[in-house]
């Protein structure tokens, strides 16, 4: 029995990657390297105005004076960031209006990965935005959603038509100097998406921007900006993937969320970007700063992730919860499997009165996979009444994976509550037996109590991706079984 | 490493003023250590909170200051220790008095109790059991992280040394009553060493005391080898003045099938840091690690444990509990590490505290690192309030408001008190945790200062 | 004794109990049965004084007192006890040390002298034989560990130590067995007499086989729909509480 599951595990977790294919799409790039002269042409490209000009100079000064953090969990390899491209867009008028304008190779790159392009009847509770390398080639329902008010675009575009909603929340979230990545980020981001919601507007449909590495030797530096004005309310989902190379690929991306008074932001993210083949070789580096702001009273920040791609992930979507009665929410699953390694988690940061966080993270670790949960609760002195309850279980598929913990709690003051578990456990023989007993195969048993115990999460992913999201599980952790 | 800290230099100078004396009473093997010791001190440097170990733990308040001496022993001294005198009921023990971490020349330096156990000064033992302490001294307490316990390497010259034999069962405690006291600002450090050899067992109980009112700091590493299928059992009991600091690090070395516990009961102090290390290093092992605190004024107590499965097959369990009263402030570490292969681990941990004051302030850290799959590891960390639920179910039944808390607060801290096994001890620390937190005592009867 | 007028309460905003009146004379065993939900144990809550339950409207009378001036404590001080539904585990503290705290914080209240320990301890020995309660229990922490059986057990058993004049048994018989519900109703009925009252809420007609009711009221909605002697309690198991709520529905539409 013992050895069939080895066996059964083995193949199960090296299960192939299902979007590392290559679009000749034709590209325009600039060379590789990063300097001063490289953030001016990437601004210059972009025909940016000045003072993001300045914004990104000043990023990028500080970011020389900055090193690599090295407390995370994980063995990352030296990055040259001269060897990385920092903008390649596709050649064609960005974020056209007509279809007909749009390269079809692009088109049929999207439509091979499910995210069609057109405003397609069945998908018309969604609204995408699609970005390939460095820009934004599509926004659809975009029309829809002005009618409301609601502002969906490619940050390119909110910089050219709504600046001053742009300089106002840009960087009020994560400040450019806030860490080694995101200053990076701050220097050369190149497009992502933007999104306002305007007072006592909840949104009608899913918003979703679809992010997909395309040329080699790339970075991918995007930022999103997400305002739910007061009384709000917004369900955002990000999806993403890349081609299979034998390269690592660097991907740091900034989402900052402000949520005022009484508005409510669910953000998902279902993470596939190339893990790297089973030796290691290749796949993304995932470092992404994700950080909400609970901004006015009873406002508040959903993360929920499903985070199944990267070679390396290293993300801790956090919520600062500033308005009395604010409320935080991380939902998150990781899978590290074969080399994959991922630290991640969140931090909430109590400061109003009566705010209330939870955290339910479950990492699942399989072949030779290292997944660290890092976060933490701080109450602050003022935050009278603060709540918070994480739990945090790690699932064990393999003798060679590893999961770890590090909960970091901080009391300040007397009148919070906060409670932390934290289970580690391999998968049940018994439950596996009770299922071969039914006649179901270890292969399946195995799947079916891993969704079992990603459920939780993945129930709070919006309907449409919960599906998806289930069957990418049960695909990341193919030959994986054990 | 560069920029050495000021007051890392303080101490690097303390060594160069005192390591000839210190060398010219202590054994030549324990002086093997020194230099080395000494140099990876100068590296790591008195640990600061970006010492991820140390993260919540200020020592410059205790470290920064300039003691007036480091202490080192004369005759005198050790009449003044002979006279104290323990004063728990019924507590039946070998009894041992250390003072200011060295052993009275008062008594034989080794002395044999009636089962074959040798108790004494490590110093002497250095020469006497030669082979024992090669084999065992600067094996158990390694750091790479942590500068203090390469200081006390370098420089403690004495301490207790316990040899238990094969199979001796003792049955009564041996109780070491570490008492601090000078008429200076003192630094001491001091270094134990506990062999328990196969199937051996014994129970150690530790009281820190300090009887002076002067501000002092001990810096004071424990390693203990708990020899195949033998049992030990340390409690500390730390009792002490808001003026006094306390570094203990505890290195308790298992082999297979033994069983090993600690207790930490810390009732008052300045500044309190506890490290204690379990390293299971056998199949079969089992360890405990208990720690219960209370903390007032402006007192700061920190807990830090490692437990280390480094074997298959074995069980470790941590509970530690805190209240925290007026500006107190509290720190709770703990990592379970499961090595790849410690295939059969079960592991537990349990941190609780409670804040009474909006000025109190606790920070928690639990961790868990696993690499092996078929392990059962879990840990569970909470800081808050009393249980509004319990309190109302105890009001329910008619008692008022205030007893109802002071029964809640008092059964928390039993939690940990009821794993000590020797019973008037566990009586006297459930007596005096209940005046403590009626708050009708604020020092230890024996004590001489009044804490304010 | 006790003397509800048109008590209504709610908790967190929503409204639970919409106007509730009830009389229990010295003596009488009243039982309050009805569907999950109806407010049963809400008002088991509004009598012992639970804070997260906020009364909107009515009056509570209890010998002669206005028991929603008072404290939990005093409550139970002047004889009200409520066997919980959920017994609260208290991990540290003694059922002994609890016990004799709660025994003379009563005894204080009537200006009687604190028991000895020896006097406390053949009274726990007496009440224990009296509720068949097994003896570890009592060397336990409260309810720490204990069975759901063992934790209904130990509520009468408290009840006993504190011989209380208006017990409160809030489903003191969900979760049990045949034997333990039959220790428990023998408890409740050797503690039982002419002067003091019980009001025993439960979903089933199952305890009251053991515990014969003088008074039965279905609760349902917040309001007491229907009030009748103990036959009202076997019909209640025979059809349901559908046709009780069929009927509410008719007379609100009528």
């Amino acid at each position: 029995m013992e050895k069939d599951q080895d066996k059964i595990l083995s193949e199960v977790t090296t299960g192939e990657y299902k979007y590392g294919f290559y679009s000749d799409i034709e590209m325009e790039r600039i060379p590789k390297g990063l300097s001063e002269d490289v953030v001016r042409l990437i601004s210059a490209k972009k025909m940016e105005p000045e003072w993001l000009l300045e914004f990104r100079l000043k990023s990028y000064r500080h970011w020389l004076t900055m090193k690599m953090p090295t407390w995370p969990n994980l063995k990352i390899p030296a990055i040259n960031y001269q060897e990385i491209i920092f903008y390649a867009a596709p050649k064609q008028r960005t974020n056209v209006n007509s279809l007909d304008d749009i390269d079809p190779e692009l088109r049929k790159t999207f439509d091979k990965l499910g995210i069609p392009l057109t405003e397609q009847k069945h998908l018309a509770g969604v609204a995408v935005d699609a970005v390939i390398d460095s820009v934004s080639v599509k926004t659809t329902f975009k029309e829809t959603l002005a009618e409301m008010g609601i502002i969906f675009c490619s940050f390119s575009d909110a910089v050219k038509e709504y600046p001053d909603l742009v300089k106002r929340y840009m960087g009020s979230v994560v400040p450019y100097t806030d860490n080694f990545f995101a200053t990076l980020n701050s220097a050369v981001f190149s497009d992502g998406s933007f999104c306002y919601i305007p007072k006592g507007v909840r949104c009608p449909m899913e918003l979703s921007t679809y992010f997909r590495i395309n040329s080699a030797n790339t970075g991918q530096f995007e930022r999103t900006l997400l305002i739910a004005d007061e009384e709000s309310y917004v369900s955002y989902l990000e999806g993403c993937t890349a081609p299979s190379r034998d390269e690592n690929q660097l991907h740091a991306a900034i989402v900052e969320i402000v949520a005022e008074k009484n508005a409510e932001v669910k953000y998902s993210t279902v993470q596939n970007w190339y893990p790297g083949d089973k030796e290691g070789r290749g796949g993304i580096f995932n470092f992404v700063t994700k950080r909400g702001m609970c901004k006015g009273e009873n406002s508040k920040i959903s993360w929920t992730q499903i985070e199944t791609g990267s070679a390396i992930t290293w993300k801790y979507p956090s919520c600062i919860l500033r308005g009395d009665n604010s409320t935080g929410e991380f939902y998150s699953v990781a899978v590290t499997n074969n080399h994959q390694q991922a630290d991640t988690g969140t931090k909430m940061t109590h400061i109003g009165k009566n705010t209330k966080s939870t955290i339910v993270s479950k990492g699942i670790s399989a072949g030779m996979g290292q997944n660290s949960y890092r976060g933490l609760v701080k109450v602050l002195k003022n935050a009278t009444n603060a709540r918070n309850y994480s739990q945090c279980d790690s699932l064990l598929l393999g003798d060679k994976c590893g999961a770890h913990t590090f909960p970091y709690i901080e009391v300040d003051n007397q009148t919070a509550i906060v409670e932390h578990e934290a289970t580690t456990s391999k998968i049940g023989e018994d439950q596996i037996f009770y299922c071969n007993q039914r006649g179901i195969s270890t292969e399946d048993a195995i799947g079916l109590i891993v969704n079992g115990y990603a459920r939780e999460v993945i129930n709070k992913l919006p309907m449409e991706f919960a599906v998806e999201a289930q069957k990418l599980l049960q695909i990341s952790l193919e030959g994986s079984v054990g | 490493m560069n920029g050495i800290s000021e007051v890392t230099e303080r101490y690097l100078q303390l060594y160069k003023d005192n390591i000839e004396k210190i060398s010219g009473i202590s054994s030549k093997y324990i002086n093997s250590f020194r230099a080395g010791a000494f140099e990876k001190f100068r590296e790591l440097g008195i640990p600061t909170k970006k010492n991820e170990a140390y993260k919540y733990t200020n020592l410059n308040i205790f470290f920064d200051h300039d003691y007036k001496s480091y202490f080192l022993p004369v005759e005198s001294d050790f009449v003044k220790a002979e006279k104290f005198r323990c004063d728990v009921a019924d507590l039946d023990t070998h009894g041992i008095v250390l003072l200011n971490g060295f052993y009275p020349t008062i008594n034989d330096k080794l002395r044999q109790l009636p089962s074959g156990v040798w108790v004494g000064s490590l110093n002497e033992a250095a020469t006497k059991f030669a082979d024992k302490i090669e084999k065992h001294y600067g094996k158990y307490a390694k750091s790479e992280t942590d500068g203090l316990i390469h200081l006390n390497t370098a420089m403690a010259s004495d301490g207790i040394f316990i040899y238990v034999p094969e199979g001796v069962i003792l049955t009564k405690p041996i109780q070491i009553v570490d008492l601090v006291q000078a008429d200076d600002d003192m630094f001491n450090q001091h270094r134990n060493l506990i062999i328990i050899e196969k199937s051996a067992q014994i129970s150690l109980i530790i009281c820190d005391h300090t009887l002076s009112p002067h501000k002092s700091l001990t810096n004071a590493v424990t390693e203990v080898f708990v020899g195949e299928n033998a049992h030990f059992d340390i409690i500390r009991v730390q009792n002490e003045h808001n003026n006094a600091g306390k570094i203990t690090h505890t290195f308790i070395h298992q082999e297979k099938n033994s069983t090993a516990s600690s207790n930490n009961m810390t009732l008052h102090g300045g500044l309190i840091r506890n490290s204690t290390y379990h390293h299971l290093g056998g199949d079969g092992a089992e360890s405990h690690s208990y720690g219960l605190f209370l903390a007032d004024k402006f007192q700061h107590v920190d807990n830090f444990v490692n437990v280390d499965h480094a074997f298959p097959n074995c069980t470790s369990s941590q509970l530690f509990k805190g209240v925290l009263d007026d500006m107190a402030t509290g720190a709770f570490n703990g990592r379970i590490l499961v090595r790849p292969g410690a295939q059969g681990t079960l592991a537990y941990q349990k941190s609780n505290s409670i804040l009474l004051t909006d000025d109190a302030k606790m920070d928690t850290k639990p961790q868990l690192e696993i690499f092996a799959d078929d392990v059962k590891c879990s840990h569970g960390a909470t800081v808050g309030q009393l249980d509004s639920e319990a309190l109302f179910y105890l009001q329910s039944r008619g008692i008022n408001k205030r007893e109802a808390r002071l029964m809640l607060m008092f059964g928390f801290a039993h939690e940990v008190i009821q794993n000590i096994k020797i019973e008037p001890l566990r009586d006297r620390m459930d007596n005096l945790v209940m005046q403590r937190l009626k708050g009708d005592l604020s020092r230890c009867a024996s004590c001489v200062v009044r804490c304010t | 004794m006790l003397i509800i007028k048109n008590l209504k309460a709610s908790i967190a905003g929503k409204c639970i109990l919409k106007g509730i009146s009830l009389n229990v004379k010295p003596g009488e065993i009243h039982a309050i049965m009805g569907p999950n939900g109806s407010g049963k144990s809400t008002l088991a809550a509004v009598l012992v004084g639970r804070e997260f339950v906020e009364i909107t409207e009515g009056t509570v009378t209890y010998l002669g007192k206005n028991l929603l001036e008072m404290a939990a404590e005093d409550r139970a001080k002047e004889g009200i006890f409520l066997g919980f539904q959920y017994p609260i585990e208290i991990p540290g503290v003694s059922m002994v040390n609890f016990m004799k705290t709660a025994v003379n914080e009563h005894r204080k209240f009537k200006g009687l002298e604190p028991l000895s320990a020896s006097d406390f301890l053949k009274m726990m020995r007496e009440k224990k034989e009296l509720v068949e309660i097994d003896s570890k229990l009592a060397n336990r922490s409260v309810n720490e560990g204990f069975s759901g059986g063992e934790k209904k057990k130990n509520e009468i058993f408290q009840m006993a130590m504190l011989e209380p004049k208006l017990a409160i048994l809030d489903e003191t018989d969900s979760g049990l067995d045949i034997d333990a519900l039959r220790i428990v109703a023998n408890g409740v009925n050797k503690i039982k007499r002419p002067d003091n009252s019980f009001i025993v809420i439960t979903h089933y007609q199952r305890l009251l086989d053991y515990i014969v009711p003088d008074v039965v009221h279905v609760l349902y909605d917040g309001r007491i729909v229907k009030t009748a002697g103990k036959e009202l309690a076997l019909e209640l198991e025979e059809k349901g509480y559908d046709w009780i709520k069929k009927e509410v529905e008719n007379n609100i539409v009528a």
